[in-house]
Parts: structure tokens; C-alpha cells; sequence
């Protein structure tokens, strides 16, 4: 209940700053905020077309975020690790135009496998040499940019070389769309399941447990858990990357059905708002997907209807975070106050 | 004849917290040239008191005087400029700056090393600490940061110096010096509020003694009037809880000269050298054997490699030579709770369940968790709203308390799969269990480890406080320099050892 107020809360909140910033612009503010609506839930098309299916993406990066922010691990490679599933996935689809099913699902595993390959790198740099994944993530992140760039133009480019993307993959290899649902695919399905499956093993599993339990102290994970730190984060960093890597393999197979460079308008980078919003819960990720989704999917009908510019609405997904960051550490101040302030709370409340 | 007002002065001082009330019409007086002692309970309200003297709290309503003028404190800087200096407990250094660096940190203006470097040795020369302008904080040892921290103060012209708890972290030979450093400061006619746990040393060091006692005042009186006994009474009242608690010692010490150590080793260590993470030898050779139902007190100064030695016992490092026969499972609850025991943001469920963590597989089995978890809260008294509230908001008695019931109950084997009884924890090993903990919690943890020894577990214990090793060890081995050598239950035998004196 206390989440669906502060979910309700939340919306309200995002739809006054917009107006505000509109009005604030001089922008028609009833017009725009109408195509807003209209753009983003407005309509059964909009609902499928524009915002689920460009919650797809956000949900399964947003859970590779949450599990790799949960073990300590700051994983800003999602979308170099989206671009890397892409890539592998849609390097099989290319090459199996008649294997049908077999073709989607090796595809797949391999978008998944190459993700989890590329978060790999950082894996291995960060426990053998002690680099930072903050830095070491958002490096492969212009490396995976512009090895699909060469790709594009290269091994894998279109027959004629007059684009730089790749040909189309057959009609046979590309995930199916959900009938009455426009461009809605089934990705869908695979990422709920897949979203609401993480969030259990995190919720109810030893390796769950353990990777909360890294995240939060290390040295006491190790210390009092015996646990092996090392171990931990990697796993979490590998699983991490395969989530952003199936990401990328569904967005080529079910949306863009070719590899070019502009596959991603950065859903790995607006993952980690839509993680931290969710308080890394990978259920609740669910929910935040949603609402970046709606209001990605509303800026682009507001800047065609309103001539609003779009990046009006990454202001407010930027404010979004930094009051969702400001709440947090003000919640986690309080406590401490109270604690160092030399008053024992639980003997007064018992 | 005019008489001097009191350097430090508070009157009629209250303060809330929320429902709780942290100090209520607390009066106190300092004067120049006074040592004054300010002891109670965790929660008592003696840090509350002494952040309003140094701007961390507002009063709700009281106030405060410095030299007689009723002063406005409202943030640290304000305290500073009116000569009043803090050593918190947990220091207040940069660990990657040097000494000098650390003393001139907050001030202004263009920073000259020839210039740093001289009024730190003036620092040196007035208060004789040996102090190293250009070593880096971070090489000193505990007892060296704190004589930088208390330099840090007197750079700044302290007159008036609050410690809170300063010996806690000192090895005993380190809290004498500092005791009798403090005394001189105050015969120069400075003023300087102890704050302690430890009655002895209130009664050695000050010259008058004020007890709090949920946030009043119920002692204040010169410490040669005072005893040892009128004190305890005035920390912990006369009320049931209180008494429980000296029944609880009382039946322990009983119960001491019953236990009979048994003949079983439990923990058998042969020439074991241990590293540190820099590769260190800070344990060389080490031959110890302790048997079921004894607790074996390590003794030793800061630094002689008990850090070491505790770990490697308990499993938690790996030796790089000798051998250590031990138990699949050894307890261990080490001196640094919030770093090395708990997960301060996480419910009491969950760090119950952590102990097993490593080597769980599959299902977390929560139901069982948290049933075992209220049954331990029960047995240890573990004063908590609710098993789900996060370790944060327990007091550090309360969660040293939980940590020791987590570490003393073997909680694999009482899972069905095992299919026996579960056995007595085998081994334990405890590194400063009473650290910051105040007297009634103190005598709780105490009376726990007796237990443990009386059910037949082996226990190995560290702490830097002497007599808390002489209250519970039935024998006791002195650490020098990595090297273990078995010495007699003889106070002087030990301190001479721990010095390596003979």
C-alpha cells in the first residue's frame, strides 16, 4: 500500500515539475502535457508500441543494475553490455536465416553469453588488478559503441555497403509479436519471467543472501560469513552483464531487427535511475521500468506535437534520481544521528 | 578574597531527543586546574553533554559558561575559538596525511613545512609527546594517534580538553602515561573533563566525580570521598535490572571454581607463523593447546600480532607455516563489531543468517531463521523492538550481545538434516568482547563466556584491558613481538612480559 501511495506520489510529482519547466519554457503547456499522455498511455497503441516496448529493455537492464549494485559491484557497463549482446546475437541470427526457433534461442544465449563476456573484462580487471568498474565499465562502454561501429561497417555490414548497419534478419529468427499488441513482442514475456525469477533467487537463495550480504559489508561477509568476497562479486558482475546482454539480443531480434549503431538511446545508462527508484528490487524494477518507459515514450510524442525538446524530459528524469539519492541519505542520516547521539532508541521503545 | 569562576560551566542544561530525554536540568562545574571525571551507562547522556559544550547539540534549554561569561556554542568552531578542544573515541585524523599536515588541517592561510614542522616540535616540547612532524597518521600506532589528536586540541589552544573515553583504546601501560599526562595538563591550571567507563581510573586520575544516569545527575562529588562501590551504585541504581545483573556475576564467579578444564584439546597450534596482508610475520613460531572448558587470556600490548593470532585461530586467515588442528567451525566475535561482525542496515534475521552464509546452498530457509533468530534475542536478552529492525537502531551492548549468540550457538547442527543433538559450541575465540560496552552489558557478556567454558567450550580471549583478562582466563599467555609464552596468573609476571622486562 505504502508503495503504490509513494508510486502515486512519484507520478504526480514528475507530472508538476514538467508542467512547471513547460510553463517555465513557454511551451503550450495543456498541449503538451496532452501529447505526454497521449504518447505514453494515452492510447492502447501507445501503451504497447511506444512505452512496453520500450520497457523491455529498461527492465532487464535495470535488474542487471540492481544485482550488481546489491553486491558492491557499480556496474556503469550496462549499455556496453547491451551493445555487446546485440552484436553476438545478431551475428547468429545472420548467420542461421532458416533455423527458425533454434535460431532465436541460440541467439539469445549467445546476446546473454557475450554480455556476461564483456562485464567479464571488468570482472577480471577489478579482482586481479584492483581497477575501478566505475571507470573500467563506462571505458567498454565506448569501446563496445565503436566496435559495433566497425562491425557495422565490416564483417557484418549490409550486402550493398551503402549503410552502416547490418542486413535485415530474416522474418524466421525474429522473436514474434504479441497478436492485438502492435509492435509489442515477446520479450515481454521473457524479461517478466526473467525479472521476477532474479528477484526471487535474490529474495530467497544462499547466493542471493550472499551477495546482499557482500554489498552491504564486505568485511563482515567475509569475517562472520566466510564468505568468499571475491567469488561473490564476480558471479554478481557476470550475472549482471548476461541480463544487459539478453537486453541487447531481444532489442535486435524483436525491435530494430539489424545491428547498427544506434541501437540503444542509452537504456543502460537510464537503467541505473530506474534501479536506484526501485531500491535495486529487481520486482520493483518492474514498476520503474514502466514509468522511464512512459516517459520516454511521451517526450517523443510531445517534442512531433508540441515541438517540446526531449531532453526537457531527461532534466526531469535527472531530478527524478537526485531526489530519490537526497531521500535515501536522508533517511540513512537520521538513523545515525539518533545512534551517535548517545540515546539507546530500543530500550526506550521496549 | 575573590573566588575564580569555573573554567566550564553548565546550567540547567536539558535536552530531547524525539519522546527521549537525553539530559534533564544537568548542572556541573569544572574548575581550572580540575581533572573532573564524568562516568554512566551508555545512554546515560555524558556525549550528549559534552557535544553541547562543543557545538555538536543545542540545548533545549540551559546554557553553558566558559570563564564565567554565559557563551553561545553553536558549532565546534565556536567551541575551539573559546579554548575548548575534543578527542572524540573514534578519531578524527587523516589517516593519509602527516602529523604536521593533520594539526594545521581547518586553519587558513599559506601552508610553509618549515613553519608546520616547528610548532609541531613546540607542541612536542610542551606537552613531551614524542611527536613526528612528518610521519603519515595512518604508520602510527592507536595510542600515537591519539597523542596526535590531543596535539591537534593544544595547537589550537585548548585551555578546556574533553576526552571521551580515551583509555578504551590504550594498551595499560599507554592509559597510565596518558592518565599521568593528564593530571600534569591540569596542574598547569588547564581543565579537562574525562569522560570513562572504568571506575578505577576515574577515581585515580580526577579530582572530582560526576555520575549521569538517564540524562541527571545522581553523583557529583570529589573522588577522594567516593568509592568504588558508592559509584557501581550510582551507574546501575538500585533497581531489579541492576540487581539481576550482580546475581548474574555472583553465580558466575561461583561457578568459576567449579569448572574443571578437561583434557581434551580442541585447538592445537604447532610453530604456526602467521602474515599480515603486507606479508609481515606478526605471528613467528607459536605453539598454544587449548583445551575443552578453559579460557585462555591472551595478554599483550598493541601490536604484538594478537590481531593475527585471534584470526588464524578462529580460521578466519590462513597460516603461511606450522600447523592449527581446529574444529570445522570456531565462533568468533572480533573487536570491531560494525566492520567485521554485522550488517548494520540489515535486520537482526539477517545477520543471524550470516553466519552460515558461506556455505549454504540453495534455499535460504527463512522461516527457521527467524524463528531461531527471536529464540536467541530471548535467551541473550537482546533488547530490540523486533527481530525485523535493523542492527543500527540495537545499542552496542544489544548488538555485541546478538553477535556473541550468534557466534556461540552452533547453528548447522541444529538444522534436522544432522540428525543429532546439537553438540556444545566446540571453540571461540573473542578479541576485545566488551568494548565500549557499559558495566551492566559488561558483566552480561562476561557471565556468557563463563557459560560457554562451563558447557565445555574452548575459549581463547583478547583484551586489551588487563583486568578483564585476569577476571576471566583460568590461564593466561603473554604476547611479545609474534612470539607466545606461557606465564603464571600473576599480575606483575604479566605486565613484566608484555614489556619484556624481566
Amino acid at each position: 500500500m505504502r508503495t503504490v501511495l509513494a508510486a502515486i506520489g512519484a507520478v504526480a510529482a514528475i507530472v508538476g515539475a514538467i508542467a512547471l519547466l513547460l510553463l517555465v519554457g513557454g511551451y503550450d503547456t495543456p498541449r503538451a502535457l496532452g501529447a505526454l499522455w497521449s504518447g505514453s498511455v494515452g492510447s492502447w497503441y501507445a501503451l504497447t508500441s511506444a512505452t512496453l516496448v520500450r520497457a523491455i529493455p529498461l527492465m532487464l537492464t535495470g535488474c542487471a543494475i540492481a544485482v550488481a549494485f546489491r553486491a558492491g559491484v557499480f556496474n556503469i557497463g550496462a549499455e556496453g553490455q547491451l551493445l555487446a549482446g546485440g552484436a553476438g546475437a545478431a551475428a547468429i541470427a545472420l548467420a542461421m536465416p532458416n533455423a527458425g526457433a533454434i535460431a532465436v534461442v541460440l541467439a539469445l544465449v549467445t546476446g546473454t553469453l557475450a554480455g556476461a563476456g564483456w562485464a567479464g573484462i571488468a570482472a577480471v580487471l577489478r579482482e586481479r588488478f584492483g581497477v575501478l568498474e566505475v571507470i573500467s565499465t563506462i571505458m567498454l562502454n565506448f569501446i563496445a559503441l565503436y566496435a559495433v561501429s566497425f562491425l557495422v561497417r565490416g564483417p557484418l555490414q549490409e550486402p550493398t555497403h551503402a549503410y552502416p548497419q547490418s542486413s535485415s534478419i530474416a522474418a524466421a529468427a525474429r522473436l514474434a509479436r504479441l497478436p492485438g499488441a502492435g509492435r509489442l513482442h515477446l520479450g515481454l514475456v521473457i524479461a517478466l519471467i526473467i525479472v521476477i525469477a532474479v528477484g526471487w533467487v535474490l529474495r530467497h537463495t544462499a547466493s542471493g543472501f550472499r551477495m546482499m550480504a557482500v554489498g552491504e559489508n564486505s568485511a563482515a561477509a567475509a569475517s562472520a560469513g566466510l564468505i568468499d568476497v571475491r567469488r561473490v562479486t564476480s558471479l554478481a558482475f557476470l550475472a549482471s552483464g548476461a541480463l544487459a546482454g539478453l537486453a541487447g539480443g531481444i532489442e535486435v531480434l524483436g525491435v530494430t531487427y539489424a545491428l547498427y549503431e544506434d541501437l540503444s538511446p542509452g537504456y543502460g545508462y537510464t537503467a541505473i535511475a530506474v534501479a536506484l527508484l526501485a531500491g535495486l528490487d529487481p520486482w520493483r524494477v518492474v514498476i520503474t521500468a514502466f514509468l522511464f518507459a512512459a516517459l520516454e515514450a511521451g517526450a517523443g510524442a510531445m517534442q512531433r506535437d508540441a515541438g517540446v525538446p526531449s531532453t526537457l524530459v531527461a532534466v526531469i528524469e535527472a531530478l527524478l534520481i537526485l531526489g530519490v539519492v537526497a531521500a535515501q541519505a536522508l533517511r540513512v542520516r537520521r538513523v545515525r544521528v539518533l545512534h551517535t547521539t548517545d540515546v539507546i532508541v530500543p530500550e526506550s521503545a521496549t | 578574597m575573590t573566588i575564580a569562576p569555573p573554567a566550564l560551566a553548565f546550567e540547567h542544561v536539558s535536552k530531547r531527543f524525539g519522546s527521549v530525554v537525553a539530559l534533564n536540568d544537568v548542572s556541573l562545574r569544572v574548575d581550572a586546574g580540575e581533572v573532573h571525571a564524568l562516568l554512566g551507562e551508555n545512554g546515560a547522556g555524558k556525549t550528549t553533554l559534552m557535544h553541547v559544550a562543543f557545538g555538536m547539540a543545542a540545548p533545549d534549554a540551559g546554557g553553558v559558561r566558559v570563564h564565567g561569561q554565559r557563551v553561545d556554542i553553536a558549532m565546534p568552531s565556536d567551541a575551539i575559538a573559546l579554548g575548548i578542544g575534543m578527542v572524540h573515541q573514534h578519531f578524527t585524523l587523516v589517516p593519509a596525511m602527516t602529523v604536521a599536515e593533520n594539526l594545521v588541517l581547518g586553519g587558513r592561510g599559506v601552508l610553509r613545512r618549515d613553519v608546520m614542522s616547528a610548532a609541531v616540535r613546540e607542541i612536542a616540547r610542551v606537552t613531551g609527546f614524542a611527536l613526528e612532524p612528518d610521519a603519515l597518521v595512518e604508520t602510527l600506532s592507536v595510542g600515537a594517534q591519539q597523542r596526535v589528536e590531543i596535539a591537534k586540541a593544544l595547537a589550537r589552544k585548548a585551555r578546556i580538553l574533553i576526552l571521551d573515553e580515551p583509555t578504551a583504546v590504550l594498551a595499560p601501560a599507554e592509559a597510565e602515561d596518558l592518565l599521568r599526562w593528564i593530571r600534569e595538563f591540569a596542574a598547569a591550571g588547564n581543565s579537562v573533563v574525562l569522560i570513562t567507563h572504568k571506575l578505577n581510573e576515574a577515581l585515580a586520575a580526577a579530582d572530582r566525580v560526576t555520575v549521569l544516569r538517564q540524562g541527571r545527575v545522581v553523583h557529583s562529588g570529589a573522588a577522594s570521598d567516593t568509592s568504588a562501590r558508592e559509584l557501581t551504585v550510582a551507574m546501575i541504581g538500585q533497581d531489579a535490572d541492576a540487581s539481576a545483573a550482580t546475581a548474574t556475576i555472583a553465580s558466575a564467579a561461583e561457578s568459576a571454581s567449579l569448572a574443571a578444564s578437561s583434557d581434551v584439546a580442541v585447538l592445537v597450534a604447532r610453530q604456526m607463523t602467521v602474515q599480515d596482508g603486507a606479508g609481515r610475520v606478526c605471528v613467528r613460531d607459536a605453539s598454544l593447546v587449548v583445551r575443552a572448558g578453559e579460557i585462555v587470556g591472551i595478554a599483550g600490548v598493541e601490536g604484538a600480532g594478537q590481531h593475527e593470532l585471534l584470526r588464524a585461530l578462529a580460521g578466519r586467515s590462513t597460516i603461511a607455516s606450522g600447523s592449527l588442528d581446529r574444529p570445522a567451525r570456531v565462533g568468533f566475535v572480533p573487536e570491531d563489531r560494525h566492520r567485521d561482525a554485522v550488517l548494520l542496515d540489515r535486520p537482526l534475521t539477517d545477520n543471524v543468517a550470516l553466519r552460515d552464509a558461506g556455505r549454504r546452498r540453495g534455499r535460504m530457509p527463512w522461516a527457521e531463521l527467524r524463528v531461531r533468530t527471536s529464540a536467541l534475542v530471548q535467551d541473550f536478552d537482546v533488547r530490540a523492538p523486533s527481530i525485523g529492525a535493523t542492527m543500527r537502531t540495537l545499542s552496542g551492548g544489544n548488538q555485541q550481545k546478538l553477535v556473541l549468540a550468534r557466534e556461540m550457538t552452533d547453528a548447522m547442527a541444529e538444522e534436522p538434516t544432522s540428525g543429532i543433538a546439537s553438540p556444545a559450541l566446540q571453540a571461540l575465540v573473542v578479541e576485545n568482547p566488551t568494548r565500549g560496552l557499559d558495566v551492566r552489558a559488561t558483566a552480561e557478556v562476561h557471565a556468557r563466556l563463563r557459560a560457554a567454558r562451563d558447557r565445555g567450550t574452548a575459549v581463547v580471549m583478547y583484551s586489551s584491558d588487563l583486568d578483564e583478562v585476569f577476571a576471566l582466563a583460568t590461564r593466561i599467555v603473554v604476547m611479545r613481538a609474534g612470539t607466545l609464552s606461557e606465564v603464571p596468573l600473576d599480575r606483575d609476571a604479566v605486565g613484566r612480559a608484555m614489556l619484556g622486562t624481566t
